[in-house]
């Protein structure tokens, strides 16, 4: 990994060497089979969760459809608090508002929250490149940050490292960063938390500037909530002088009351627990507690070009409890590399294209990477029909169509490479509408069925390397029935 | 009761004993079954790998093929999910495009509440789990993506197992997991394909079944292909063609297969 997601491959070349690393599928497996039951054990125990889902998916409906007006209220609350809001169109616009944000203040070392907006920007490598090192906090992200690597889920950034690869990249690369970790460092889960905290904690007690995101704005207090499980996020949120946060314009919500849905929905879903260990929430700036200075970077990056789409749209209720990662087939086995983006599996699948638009290969490859299984929208929270926005965009990618981009709306051409498809596509079309020429076809594949090969060649050869084609039988069953019954007596 | 016999057209080229067998079941428990002759694919491969206007021509030939009838049953759980939960779907996207009047609204919407798949029509229509088969082997069950999850299935294709003379059902290893076949999906994603397809044949293996049955034929011929190349002896058999077999047919196995080659 070279710390970019540019430049990589399409999903199937990408996810076809990953599946090929026994090492990594195993560490997949394990996490992702581990923390899926756990998640059903606890949603389980709410009798609710049906309605709570339901809710959840109508608050965010509701507030999306009304985003202009809670995020002006957010910003007046934000405001009115003490803090400062920014507006940032795109993630260049949002890494060079954080740069200048951080010069201002002298300072050439930051802390960070874990982020999943940040990491959608690049910001750390933004800010490199202005000369400001960043560093992340979150156990998950330090371990990715060290090993000069990529996030490969939301949640767990780091679920695709065992243990033994955690403890090498934490002796061979803690001390280019500051503390060294001890020299016998051992595998066990304790001893690796004790040294990234004896790490952390010295960048904790310097930092003079803090970066967050943030999991939800309320818009009438304009108050912001991180939840997290180890309690760093906290101490970036108090510690130093200055806190930049940088968020989604989607992750608005109304009150305190819609908080009480998410609150309940978030935990379960996402680690498995009834109630999140930290939930830390910072309104504007108090005297004498906390940082001095708070700014708000809200960020749009394709979210209301997404919002535009009626169907698309949905994707942008996700609040990244990455359960449909951790039941998706497709996800335990390509990895969250394969994906090419800070949000992979299912949901990636479907946010990605949308904010990012489908030009690339990568891009257009993403819709189709799921069997359609539906296990992600059985599991999400607010109730996003992910397979339902996948088909919706793999006809924007095969067929070409009307979106908005930077709030225009435009007509997109079909993606390249799909010629052949289509092709194919519509002489099925013709035959199925036809079926004096689908019992020709099935004549023919019949009559020349001991010369049908078990194995093809050219694109239909991917199926064949791995499994046996049916052999055709000697008769069709439209066949059979005219041979045995006549033709259909009219009722 | 008018029912028809809606066989999609993986059925129709590649597995017509899988129809075969829902004419002999249903006419053994009393139901004429017609097969008109119009129909053909339900469109769900064309509209899954995003050519959806593709689909509209179906829709309408579906509502005109089975017009006359009260029942349209299916032995493929995906292809009657494609009815149910998309055609109004189609419709309802062809007419917000301006392509489409109420027509294909009113033939999706008559398609709809008729359409069933087999073990819902036997549980659901006919109220019956007992339905005189015998099937004297092991077998283990494999509950599509889209019989569990679009459909909603539930136990009913259990149900109808374990009341099947002979038959012995062994409990099948992270049975809800997608088995990896996806329509164009094994195309486009090869190996992931390949990868959830060798997981789902283990988990067939560890049962020890001589059988492996699902509701739908294009996950069993994923699975099947697998457990062929792999030369597992486990042997892929549509829920169908277990329910209709009788003890005559173990007595003289070639009335089971009417026509030579069982084509998987
Ligand atoms: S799409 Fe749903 S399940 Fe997936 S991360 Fe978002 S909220 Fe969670």
């Amino acid at each position: 990994m070279s710390g970019t997601y540019l430049g990589m491959p399409a999903f199937p070349a990408a996810a076809a060497s990953s599946t090929q690393d026994a090492r990594l599928r195993g560490n997949l497996r394990h996490a992702t089979h581990t923390i899926r039951d756990k998640r059903a054990k606890a949603v389980a125990e709410l009798d609710d969760w049906a309605r709570l889902r339901a809710a959840g998916a109508a608050v965010k409906d509701r507030t999306l459809r009304h985003l202009d007006h809670y995020l002006e209220q957010l910003e007046e609350s934000v405001t009115a608090a003490g803090g400062q809001v920014h507006w940032a169109a795109d993630a260049a616009e949002a890494n060079a508002i954080v740069a200048r944000l951080v010069r201002e203040t002298g300072e050439r070392e930051v802390v960070k929250v874990k982020s999943m907006a940040t990491q959608e920007t690049g910001l750390n490598r933004a800010l490199a490149e202005a000369g400001i090192s960043a560093y992340e906090t979150d156990l998950a992200e330090l371990i990715v940050q060290l090993g000069d690597d990529l996030p490969s889920h939301i949640l767990v950034p780091a679920i695709h490292r065992n243990r033994g690869e955690i403890r090498d990249i934490f002796r061979e690369q803690m001390a280019r960063w500051g503390r060294p970790a001890p020299d016998d460092l051992s595998d066990a889960p304790a001893a690796l938390a004790e040294a990234a905290r004896l790490h952390l904690r010295e960048k904790f007690l310097t930092a003079k500037v803090g970066i967050s995101g943030a999991n939800f704005m309320v818009a009438d207090t304009g108050t912001l909530v991180v939840v997290e499980s180890e309690g760093n996020g906290r101490m970036c949120l108090t510690l130093p002088e200055t806190l930049i946060s940088v968020v989604g314009i989607e992750k608005v919500v109304p009150t305190w009351q819609d908080l009480e849905i998410f609150l309940q929905l978030l935990p379960r879903s996402s680690t498995a627990e009834r109630m999140n260990p930290y939930t830390s929430m910072w309104t504007g700036t108090t005297d004498g507690d906390g940082p001095r200075t708070f700014h708000l970077v809200l960020l749009d990056n394709g979210r209301t070009d997404t919002l535009a789409d009626t169907v698309g749209r949905q994707a942008l209720r996700c609040i990244r409890c990455s359960a449909c990662l951790n039941v998706c087939p497709v996800y335990e086995r390509a990895g969250g590399h394969a994906y090419g983006s800070a949000y992979p599996g299912p949901i990636g699948a479907i946010l990605t294209p949308q904010l990012r638009g489908t030009a690339s290969e990568l891009d257009a490859s993403l819709p189709y990477a799921s069997s359609l299984c539906g296990a992600c929208y059985e599991v999400c929270p607010v109730a996003i029909d992910i397979p339902e926005v996948l088909v919706h965009l793999r006809e924007r990618v095969v067929q070409g169509g009307r979106v908005t981009r930077r709030g225009v709306k435009t007509v997109l051409k079909p993606a390249k490479g799909h010629a052949a498809e289509r092709a194919a596509m519509r002489a099925a079309g013709f035959a199925f509408d036809h079926p004096g020429a689908l019992r020709a076809g099935q004549r023919l594949a019949a009559r020349t069925r001991r010369l049908h090969p078990r194995r093809l060649p050219g694109p239909g050869r991917a199926w064949t390397d791995t499994r046996d084609l049916p052999p055709v039988p000697a008769e069709s069953f439209r066949d059979w029935w005219r041979r045995t019954r006549g033709e259909e007596r009219a009722k | 009761m008018r029912v028809a016999l809606f066989v999609t057209c993986i059925n129709d080229t590649l597995y017509p004993d899988t129809g075969r067998a829902v004419i002999t079941l249903l006419e053994r428990l009393g139901v004429e079954v017609g097969f008109p002759a119009e129909q053909s694919c339900c469109g769900q491969p064309q509209f899954n790998t995003g050519y959806r206007h593709l689909t509209e021509p179906l829709v309408h030939r579906f509502d005109r093929a089975f017009a006359d009838y009260d029942y349209v049953v299916t032995p493929s759980a995906s292809c009657a999910a494609m009815v149910r939960d998309n055609y109004p779907r189609i419709a309802a996207k062809a007419e917000a495009e301006g392509r489409a009047g109420r027509e294909l609204a009113r033939a999706a919407a008559s398609a709809v509440p008729k359409t069933y798949e087999l073990t819902e029509f036997l549980t659901d229509v006919l109220k019956v789990t007992d339905v005189g088969a015998y099937y004297p082997h092991t077998v283990t069950y494999h509950p599509t993506c889209h019989g569990l999850r679009m459909l909603g299935l539930g136990d009913r294709p259990r149900r109808l197992l374990e009341r099947v003379r002979g038959l012995e059902l062994r409990e099948l290893p992270g049975a809800e997991e997608c088995c990896g076949f996806g329509g164009t999906f094994a195309v486009k994603n090869p190996a992931v394909s390949a990868a959830m397809g060798a997981d789902k044949a283990r988990a067939v293996l560890e049962t020890g079944a001589e059988a492996v049955c699902t509701v739908d034929n294009s996950c069993l011929m994923h699975i099947g292909g697998t457990l062929r190349r792999q030369g597992a002896a486990a042997r892929p058999v549509h829920i169908a063609e277990i329910l209709a077999a009788t003890e005559a047919d173990a007595r003289e196995p070639s009335r089971a297969r009417a026509t030579e080659g069982s084509p998987r």
